[in-house]
């Protein structure tokens, strides 16, 4: 057993050791370390590992959205050559997945139908054809019952949810009052579609059993809790489950919790005595796994002549399934992000018979702020304030809802510094009043805020005695670099040169991590690696007889006084710690957020209204930069999920009956490389003390926050016309476009 | 996925004789047949895999036009320099359409027999009259933003997806055929697709078996020709609207215009009504006026679709526009 270093965030770290490494590596844009393998084909992703016998499970599907099963029909899929069995186990399937870091199993039991595409049967088969060929003749009998299958003409049957992230209901002051008194007000309504993660890598699990013990290599994000919800849903101890990710292709909050593949995977293998590979198709994807919910939100702003906010109201109401609490927290940034005495911010619940609802990057700023910077946008007009200015303006000294001081906050140089290089100044300020050729030319600002959170998170560093350093933790890395910064923070610690150092991710046998989601895996799972480091530092300096501060570790040697000797030698047959964070009173007693300002110029087609970025300048602040690379492609990331969420990205139910409508990527439309426009992205110089020891805050979600917004803000300044419905697509413009 | 047999064929006359028992299709690039099978909406018992057969080359023919074999890929035909010179607006019809992988997979023959993208009829629990005949059409009273508005019937409202068939229809293409009994058949592009009607499963004229071996270009028009596509996305997206156009001024009146519309109905759409309006008449505003009234005089949307009517007006003017500019 190796010792723990643990730190509880109570109060702001008085110094990072990382002020003082000297090896250079930490915040230096240095490639993904498994890049070579990921272009080569030999980072061995979930679905990729082989097992003697294994068979193939193909998920059978509710095919109505409301009801309860009779019979599930079997004998034709039995009869396909190939098919070893059809499995359902009502009670022991999962309804749905289960939401992030949830330490339970999701609602269980598949006989009452919730939403078309309900996992019900698996059908095992030698082949992944024959499995699904099987599935394509089970026959689901089902009694129908009355579904709801959207929000539409039901918002008053809203109601409020228990709290999730934030309080579902606050208010301070009196907004009404503030309204009617306000010099300029706005009061709009906003709505943002369904939409999905679509990570290219599909859902999959394999389980294995060996007597009471599972195995899962499966496609998730936060491993200790979805090992948790596994054994939860199967009756069994945490420590029979083990979970294996090595390679995540990408997640977006998709994955965070386990999904109905996983347990029926489990089930069939147990029964069948066999491994058992269950990948969802792209279509199940859509239909059984997490949406975003769609949101009506009322955006409400009321402000003075000179342009200060006095009341900011942000209302929404939201879909999910009957039982689950989750709410999309569209109102989280609307808390913080600018002045005013008088606010409400609340999120009601609208159930429907869709898909669950659950976090997809960004939940509550990705679509939230779309509203909020929308009207910050519209407001600017109404008192002839420039945008960025009336953003300045709206400056708040401490978090307005909550009178506590914000831990850093840099939103306001992020707007000075994108302007500048955005060329702001220069821009036409009559919508509609700048035109190339065919194209409407418009620029929009928009603000950005993610908050910053810490989960618990452990981590263990071994250094061998050929000066090597081990890093195990069950962190992932869904594509965003985890392998990469661990690396390098064990690396600047330690003093050695990345190539000396193995990051092992993926596997519950190593450490519990925060996994992946919420954009706390670096700043929580990288602490649990610099505290494990500062162990080691200790040892190194006791074994070299040097105090640790008067410690330099650089290019694999300790270096104390005029003595400098190979760490090697310092660590006998090997030495090893283990470093815990927790999150403590500095979650609460200041507001911990990343910031940032988009800026952007969209050209819309004055014929048709079609809709191309043709320029962004994005400008971040989030505390230590930990790789200057991966967290810029972070956040240009976020803000290509901001021009599908503007522009494209929408996933359709049938009002009549609950089907997703576009289930594949041809019709579900993420932005594509043509969409994309070079991007000048910028990271503000920034410690945060608050946050942990790395003195990081999160950037995962930081892109996407606000950036729809900008979009939208600039194809008004482009053509006059405000849509204030999601996405932007062409047949919401053209009838405000110019006559042809 | 249901099991199927597979045969290659070393002919196309052997292919032919093979081809029409029921249940068999043809494969070449198969870059949309095999997702169908891998979703059972298509279900052959059997494919006869065309590939490898002698029809991959672009050749001049003896009147001064080209004959495109049947297993030309997409990105050969888009860069062949005759096409990008003689005929541009198929080029930029297909460079239009799909990704570049899928258009160094996809055929010629192949392009022209693709399904339509309806999620109706994608879906094998939802009602489809093309897929499945008789059990209804959901796209109608469904979401249908991607459907047809001209040439549509009460049991289908799905659209051909093919950019490249645009532009050929606008180039008076002709398909060449081989029959099972071995007789050649050429058959006009604009005749080769059928609208809906009663029998949206049936989609081109083909017989059992029939095969298509090359497609014929006749000499290149006169004119200035354009593709302008209208779409949600900047690539791989199909068109809500597209537009082939060739049309050519001379002494201040347009002498001749061939207009062929994607997007809009269950073929690609060729109305003779649209190119009387401008023929003769001096280019400008009111000719295409008169032109989109008479495109869009039939022109019915389902709801989500709607827009597809105007959209298609403001292309049509833009793109006469910038044809006789």
């Amino acid at each position: 057993m190796s010792d723990v270093n643990s730190l509880t965030m109570d109060r702001p770290v008085e110094d990072s050791i990382l002020n003082h490494t000297v090896q250079d590596v930490l915040g230096k844009p240095i490639d993904r370390v498994e890049g070579p393998l990921k272009v080569a084909g030999k980072a061995t992703y979930s679905a990729e590992f082989g097992f003697d016998r294994l068979a193939h499970g193909f998920l059978v599907r509710a095919p109505q959205g409301a009801g309860r099963i009779e019979a599930i029909e079997a004998d034709a899929a039995k009869a396909v050559p190939g098919v070893i069995d059809v499995i359902h186990d009502f009670d022991g399937f999962i309804r749905n997945a289960q939401q992030g870091g949830e330490t339970e199993a999701p609602t269980m039991g598949v006989r009452e139908v919730h939403y078309v595409g309900q996992p019900v049967a698996i059908v095992v088969a030698e082949s992944f054809e024959a499995a699904r060929e099987g599935a394509a003749l089970v026959t689901v009998r089902m009694s129908a019952g009355d579904g709801d299958f959207g929000i539409e003409g039901r918002e008053d049957e809203a109601e409020k949810p228990a709290d999730g992230m934030i309080p579902a209901h606050s208010d301070a002051g009196d907004l009404d009052k503030a309204m009617a008194d306000a010099a300029a007000t706005v009061d709009a309504f906003w709505t943002t579609p369904s939409q999905n993660s679509a990570a290219i890598e599909p859902h999959v699990s394999i389980a294995e059993w060996q007597g009471d013990r599972l195995t899962v290599h499966g496609a998730y994000q936060m491993l200790s809790s979805d090992r948790q919800q596994l054994a939860d849903a199967l009756g069994l101890e945490e420590e029979q489950v083990r979970i294996v990710a090595r390679y995540v292709g990408g997640g977006f909050g998709s994955k965070l919790g386990i999904a109905p593949e996983c347990v029926a995977a489990a089930i069939a293998a147990k029964q069948l005595g066999r491994p058992v590979k269950t990948v969802m198709t792209r279509q199940q994807v859509f239909e059984a796994t997490v949406r975003r919910s769609d949101t009506h939100q009322r955006l409400r702003l009321a402000a003075d002549g000179d342009g200060r906010l006095t009341g900011i109201g942000h209302e929404t109401i939201v879909s999910n399934l009957e039982g689950e609490d989750f709410f999309e927290p569209a109102g989280l940034a609307t808390h913080f992000l600018y002045a005013g005495a008088n606010r409400r911010v609340t999120h009601d619940i609208v159930r429907v018979n869709r898909t669950l609802s659950g976090s997809m990057r960004a939940p509550g700023e990705a679509v939230g702020m779309l509203a909020l910077e929308n009207a910050m946008d519209e407001l600017a007009e109404a008192l002839d304030i420039d945008p960025v200015e009336l953003r300045r303006i709206n400056e708040p000294e401490q978090d307005p809802s909550k009178d506590i001081p914000f831990s850093s906050r840099k939103l306001a140089e992020c707007l000075d510094e994108g302007a500048a290089a955005f060329g702001w100044e220069q821009r036409n300020r009559t919508p509609g009043g700048l035109r190339d050729g065919d194209w409407l030319v418009g620029h929009g600002v928009a603000a950005s805020a993610r908050s910053n959170l810490l989960q618990p998170s452990r981590a263990r560093v071994s250094v061998t005695p050929e000066g090597r350093a081990i890093v195990e933790t069950d962190m992932t890395d869904i594509g965003t670099g985890s392998y990469t910064i661990l690396g390098q923070i064990a690396a600047e610690m330690l003093g050695l040169p990345i190539e000396a150092v193995e990051v092992r991710l993926g596997d519950t046998d190593f450490p519990p991590a925060a996994g992946s989601g919420g954009s706390w895996g670096a700043g929580s799972s990288g602490s649990s690696v610099y505290l494990a480091c500062e162990a080691l530092r200790a040892k190194i300096a006791a074994s070299f007889d040097a105090e640790a501060d008067g410690l330099t570790l650089k290019d694999g040697h300790a270096i104390a006084g005029n003595r400098r000797v190979p760490l090697g030698e310092l660590v006998g047959e090997g030495i090893e710690a283990e470093g815990a964070i927790e999150p403590g009173e500095m979650a609460e007693k200041v507001n911990q957020a990343s910031y940032g300002a988009h800026f952007c110029e969209v050209h819309v087609h004055a014929v048709t209204g079609e809709v191309r970025v043709k320029r962004w300048t994005g400008v971040f602040a989030a505390g230590r930069i930990l790789n200057e690379k991966t967290a810029r492609s972070q956040c240009i990331g976020g803000i290509v999920f901001g021009i599908g969420t503007a522009l494209t990205e929408e996933l359709v139910h049938d009002e009549r009956d609950g089907k997703c409508v576009n289930r594949d990527l041809a019709e579900y439309h993420v932005p594509v490389h043509a969409d994309v426009p070079h991007m000048d992205i910028r990271f503000l110089v920034e410690r945060d003390a608050a946050a942990n020891p790395l003195m990081a805050k999160g950037i995962g979600e930081l892109g996407i926050s606000g950036a729809g917004a900008a979009i939208v803000n600039a194809i008004y300044n482009a053509t006059g016309v405000r849509v204030r419905s999601y996405p932007v697509t062409l047949d919401k413009l053209i009838d405000g476009l110019p006559p042809v | 996925m249901k099991s199927f047999d597979y045969a290659r064929a070393d002919s196309a006359e052997a292919a032919v004789a093979d081809g029409g028992s029921e249940g068999t299709k043809f494969i070449a690039g198969g870059t949309n047949l095999l997702d169908l099978m891998k979703l059972q909406v298509e279900t052959p018992a059997r494919l006869i895999d065309i590939s490898r057969l002698d029809l991959a080359s672009v050749e001049a023919t003896e009147a001064g036009g080209l004959s495109i074999g049947a297993l030309v890929p997409n990105a050969d035909l888009a860069a062949h320099e005759v096409v990008r010179r003689d005929y541009p607006v198929l080029s930029r019809a297909l460079l239009a359409g799909a990704s570049g992988q899928l258009r160094n997979k996809a055929s010629t023959g192949g392009n022209l027999l693709q399904r339509t993208r309806c999620y109706y009829f994608y879906d094998t629990t939802s009602a489809c009259n093309k897929r499945a005949p008789g059990s209804g059409c959901a796209a109608i009273g469904g979401f249908n933003r991607i459907m047809a508005v001209l040439g549509t019937s009460d049991q289908c409202i799905a659209t051909h997806p093919s950019d490249m068939a645009v532009a050929m229809a606008a180039l008076e293409a002709t398909v060449v055929t081989l029959k099972a009994d071995g007789d050649r058949r050429r058959i006009a592009l604009a005749d080769f697709h059928r609208l809906p009607g009663d029998t949206p499963h049936i989609e081109t004229v083909l017989e059992p078996g029939e095969l298509i071996t090359h497609v014929e270009l006749p000499p290149a028009p006169k004119g200035r020709q354009v593709y302008r596509k209208v779409r949600d996305r900047a690539s791989y997206a199909f068109a809500l609207v597209s537009i082939a156009g060739i049309v050519a001024v001379e002494d201040g009146r347009i002498a001749s215009a061939a207009l062929a519309f994607g997007g809009l109905a269950h073929k690609p759409w060729r109305d003779p009504a649209v190119e009387a309006a401008l023929v003769g008449h001096t280019p400008g505003d009111a000719a295409f006026a008169v032109a989109a009234d008479a495109l869009l005089a039939d022109a019915r949307g389902f709801g989500s679709n709607d827009f597809k009517i105007p959209l298609a007006r403001r292309t049509l003017i833009a793109t006469l526009r910038e044809l006789t500019a």
